[in-house]
């Protein structure tokens, strides 16, 4: 039976952090007069309507679900339950079925945690990004640093079968030291799963306003190739394993969600702007929740835009997204052409040389620092 | 009024020698010829006022945009003497304004009795002015000094007219003194080229000579050639000759230029108009080259044919490889109207196919690129530009070389460079500078005069290799743009001469050598690993980036391996955007130049060929 997994998109924050560009609203901005109860309700019954296009389309069985954002975690246990059950009302969930809330570590406590785990979840995951101070400051970032230990602890308490917490490397003003110490905090935590982004200051940011005027600096590529080797050394000294090049887990506790991603499985995304993948068919919805409520309310489609992705597009997505992975790409399924371009990259040191004699390309730690100059030589 | 209407006045053919007077001006760039030509259009009504434009003989956009005059053309104005009061043809023949352009000045000038020295008279004379002022009086003709734009604020008409009267010999009150603005003393400038200039003098019963002093290709008609005719007769019916080549064409037409073409039964001695044969090419038509009848041929050429000779050489290379064929079907077009410019196939290991293109000179060569990229619309890249070197080697061979990866390696017993005799004129202020410039760029005082008090020209030799490359840019900088400069060649001297290789991970690149003197190769090693470090990205490995002279390194930078090249995240919303980002990367990595193992792109070569002045352009066309 296929599998389809589903990500529900929760448009909402109570503050913009300063580097972000995701899609999300604080109530302020979408002024609706309403509180958080009321739009996340209404969000809801406008998810369940797209749940209901999603069953006429896409049939299969439910590995895993992912609710992102903005932060879920700021909605009620109960609104996102009634996802959960749609979705478990319509589709057979596997056994192992992964269910994971991405959580702000300020909006939860006890209470709320155990709410969740009772809605269906069974996987956390926390925005740490930093366990310092002044670097937090700098994303914008409202939560105490203290707040992850207890949100971690209380997750633990709670009964979660596996805890993530997600940083940012990079960030200007951050030091090696700086960094040191938030690797290790996180790690410290004993989590099951460690998430590392390096900073990107991504156009229309307060972030990128700031560094266009000259207030900030990013920090080097060589410093932030130090603060990636770091992590990776700290994460696996510490009995977690890279699976993915921004992310380590202890055996069993890969997200399967993320994983769907990057094997081209197909997912549905609800929610405004999310991306969905069926079969070599991509498309998006609308990107703002008025936009995409008040299509859903009146029968409309709530996509935006789509692509059939060409065999070449396929064949260069899968390259682009299968290097990112530890099984990395069998050679097998290059042409000799392709092969003989990344060749050298043994020599250098940026490929696994052991696992090139055993036919497969996979990327060491320096190597997985320059994935995109790989894949440029391959998809060319 | 002095002015003839056209139908009335004396016709080609039938017009009697005594009532010719042909001439030249001789001014520089924005000295206001083009503006004066304009007003002699207008007072002597050959041109309908309401179809007067500016710049009205000019033709070519850049020469309307860079207010200079690239080919020389000949107008026919009828004229009615102030003073006599009889009929006269005066044939206007406008001259190429630039050093470059020097042999074409010269024909010019040989299809003249006389010229008018034009000097604006808020600036005074420029180098190039004097060089063209004594290339005239060489060719015996009658200098007539005026002064332009009398009208503006700061015109110091007594002062340059001395300095006028000096140059040329004669007194400051008869420099002629007009505006060709307001028209002011236009008129009078008439007539004294009548009064002063003589008639020309032929033998009318004599085998015909022309001299061919300007040749066009024109789209609809072909070749375009201009003649003085200096004996005999071209008639309409002929079949004439080129005295050069011994080939014989068919004429389609002769006529006169007034300004507008105007066939006629043909041209008599002293006057000046053009043919048609259907040529397509200029190099059959050329300029310098004797006309005469192919039934009753002279035996004797007139003087001065000399194939020019490309004195700058540079590689012009498509940005897209794709456009080779483009580029060279330009370049054909191209040369069809210009038979100065001479090229053939090259390719470069890092800049692929391109072609070793010959120039005049500076402006010449930037004219040439500006025009295949206007006209043909391509991209290019050019290789620094370098002179013509005579290699003599141990074993008595000589080896020319146009292009520095022709350099040969082994034992050099010798090498030639040519060397010119530059003159540059500026405001005394400026002496120093300027003697630190020449200095610099190897050159050796010949002498300085003052032409007024506070205007000096300072004479030295230099080698050519010196100035072309930001020498001009130089002097102008230098001089808040008061300095003018003019050079010919003088032949060529021995100089202590280097080759210097840049090297990319121990590979030499082609487009990056230079032949440099031995004091300056440190220096441009030096300037070049510095800017390829900073325009070259780091790759995969470390790359030394080396300047060498054979096998000695002079100058090293590194460029260190790159640590990161990834976009961290990637989830399933990211994934469109991030396959977008590969396709149009994949695009760029198209357009990168492999240099041995190395990507280099394509700017950081176009950046480092440029020079500082090309950069100052690019960032004022970017704002």
């Amino acid at each position: 039976m296929e599998s389809l997994s589903f990500y529900v998109h929760i448009p909402y924050c109570l503050k913009r952090c300063g580097y972000c560009d995701f899609n999300t609203y604080t109530p302020a901005e979408l002024r609706e007069g309403a509180s958080l109860e009321m739009v996340s309700n209404d969000y809801i019954d406008a998810v369940l309507r797209e749940i209901n296009v999603a069953h006429l389309q896409a049939p299969g069985s439910v590995p895993t679900i992912f609710f992102g954002g903005g932060t879920p975690s700021l909605l009620p246990a109960k609104d996102l339950g009634r996802v959960i059950t749609a979705i478990k009302e319509r589709w057979e969930l596997s056994v192992d079925c992964e269910i994971t809330l991405e959580a702000n570590p300020d909006s939860v406590d006890d209470a709320k945690l155990s709410a969740f785990l009772e809605a269906g979840f069974n996987r956390i995951s926390f925005g740490m990004q930093s366990a310092v101070p002044h670097v937090l400051q700098v994303l914008d970032r409202t939560h105490n640093p203290d707040n992850v230990a207890r949100a971690v602890v209380g997750a633990r308490r709670a009964g979660f079968e596996s805890v993530s917490v997600d940083l940012i490397y990079g960030t200007p003003g951050e030091t090696l030291e700086d960094w040191h110490t938030s690797a290790s905090a996180a790690i410290g935590l004993g989590v099951d799963h460690l998430s590392a982004y390096a900073l990107i200051v991504e156009s229309g940011t307060k972030l990128a306003a700031k560094i266009a005027r000259g207030e900030l600096s990013m920090p080097n590529d060589d410093l932030m190739a130090d603060m990636y080797l770091l992590v990776d050394s700290l994460a696996e000294s510490s009995g977690m394993s890279w699976y993915e090049l921004s992310n380590w887990a202890k055996p069993g506790h890969e997200s399967r969600h993320n994983i769907a991603y990057w094997k081209t499985s197909n997912w549905w995304g609800l929610g405004p702007g999310a991306h969905s993948h069926l079969n070599g068919v991509r498309w998006w919805n609308v990107k703002h929740p008025s936009a995409y409520k008040s299509a859903l309310f009146s029968g409309q489609s709530s996509i935006q835009d789509q692509e059939q992705l060409t065999s070449l597009q396929m064949r260069d997505e899968k390259i682009m997204l299968s290097i990112r992975m530890r099984e990395g790409i069998e050679l097998s399924t290059l042409s000799s052409e392709q092969v003989g371009r990344v060749k050298g990259y043994c020599q250098s040191g940026h490929l696994s040389e052991r696992k090139w004699q055993a036919g497969s390309l996979q990327l060491t730690p320096q190597g997985r620092l320059i994935a995109d100059r790989i894949v440029r030589e391959l998809v060319v | 009024m002095p002015a003839i209407s056209l139908a009335k006045a004396p016709q080609p053919a039938s017009t009697d020698p005594a009532q010719i007077r042909n001439f030249a001006i001789i001014a520089h760039i924005d000295h206001g010829k083009s503006t004066l030509a304009d007003r002699m259009l207008g007072i002597t009504e050959v041109v309908d006022p309401r179809n007067m434009r500016a710049q009205y003989l000019d033709r070519m956009d850049i020469e309307r945009e860079r207010g200079i005059t690239i080919k020389s053309q000949a107008v026919r104005l009828p004229w009615r003497s102030g003073i006599d009061g009889k009929e006269y043809i005066l044939n206007m023949i406008d001259t190429p304004g630039h050093v470059d352009f020097t042999y074409e000045v010269s024909r010019s000038l040989a299809a003249s009795e006389g010229a008018i020295l034009l000097v604006d008279c808020a600036q005074g004379i420029e180098a190039q002015t004097l060089a063209n002022l004594y290339l005239a009086m060489e060719n015996n003709l009658k200098i007539i000094p005026v002064l332009n734009k009398i009208d503006l604020p700061a015109a110091q008409p007594d002062k340059f007219a001395a300095e006028l009267a000096k140059l040329i010999g004669c007194q400051p009150e008869n420099c002629l003194r007009v505006s060709g603005k307001t028209g002011d003393g236009v008129a009078d400038l008439l007539d004294q080229i009548i009064e002063q200039i003589p008639a020309p003098q032929g033998d009318a019963n004599a085998p015909a000579r022309a001299l061919i002093f300007d040749s066009v290709y024109d789209v609809y008609r072909g070749v375009v050639t201009y003649v003085r005719v200096i004996d005999g007769h071209l008639s309409a019916r002929d079949q004439i000759q080129m005295f050069s080549t011994g080939v014989r064409h068919e004429m389609l037409e002769v006529g006169v230029i007034s300004p507008e073409p105007m066939a006629s039964k043909g041209l008599g001695v002293g006057e000046v108009g053009y043919l048609i044969t259907g040529v397509k090419d200029v190099r059959q038509s050329r300029v310098g080259d004797t006309v005469t009848n192919f039934n009753n041929p002279t035996k004797t050429a007139l003087a001065g044919y000399k194939d020019p000779k490309p004195m700058v050489f540079s590689g012009l290379y498509p940005l897209d490889g794709a456009d080779y064929p483009l580029l060279r079907e330009a370049l054909d077009k191209l040369q069809l109207n210009d038979a100065a410019l001479v090229y053939e196939p090259e390719s470069s290991a890092a800049l692929g196919f391109g072609f070793r293109c010959g120039f005049l000179g500076l402006l010449h060569m930037e004219i040439v690129r500006e025009r295949l990229e206007r006209e043909a619309n391509l991209s290019l890249i050019s290789t620094a530009p370098n002179v013509v070197y005579n290699v003599k080697l141990d074993d008595g061979k000589s080896i020319v070389v146009t292009n520095p990866s022709e350099f040969p390696e082994g034992k050099i017993m010798s090498v030639e460079e040519p060397i010119v005799r530059s003159t540059i004129l500026a405001p005394s202020e400026f002496i120093g500078v300027i003697m630190e410039l020449c200095q610099q760029r190897r050159g050796t005082l010949l002498g300085m005069d003052y032409l007024s008090e506070d205007r000096v020209e300072i004479r030295y030799t230099l080698p050519l290799a010196e100035i072309v490359f930001d020498f001009f840019d130089k002097l102008k900088s230098s001089t808040r743009g008061y300095a003018s400069l003019d050079y010919e060649s003088i032949g060529d001297a021995e100089g202590e001469l280097v080759k210097v290789d840049i090297l990319l991970q121990g590979e030499a690149v082609d487009a990056f050598s230079a032949i440099v003197h031995r004091d300056k190769a440190y220096a441009y090693g030096l300037m070049m690993t510095g800017k390829l470090r900073e325009l070259i990205p780091r790759q995969q490995f470390e790359v030394p980036i080396q300047a060498a002279i054979g096998a000695r390194i002079i100058a090293r930078e590194n460029i260190r391996a790159i640590r990161k090249d990834v976009l961290a995240k990637c989830y399933g919303g990211d994934i469109s955007r991030k396959r977008k980002l590969l396709e149009k990367q994949k695009e760029g990595k198209k357009r990168m130049k492999m240099v041995g193992r190395v990507e280099v792109p394509q700017e950081a070569f176009i950046a480092a060929l440029a020079t500082d002045a090309d950069i100052e352009k690019a960032k004022a066309a970017r704002k």
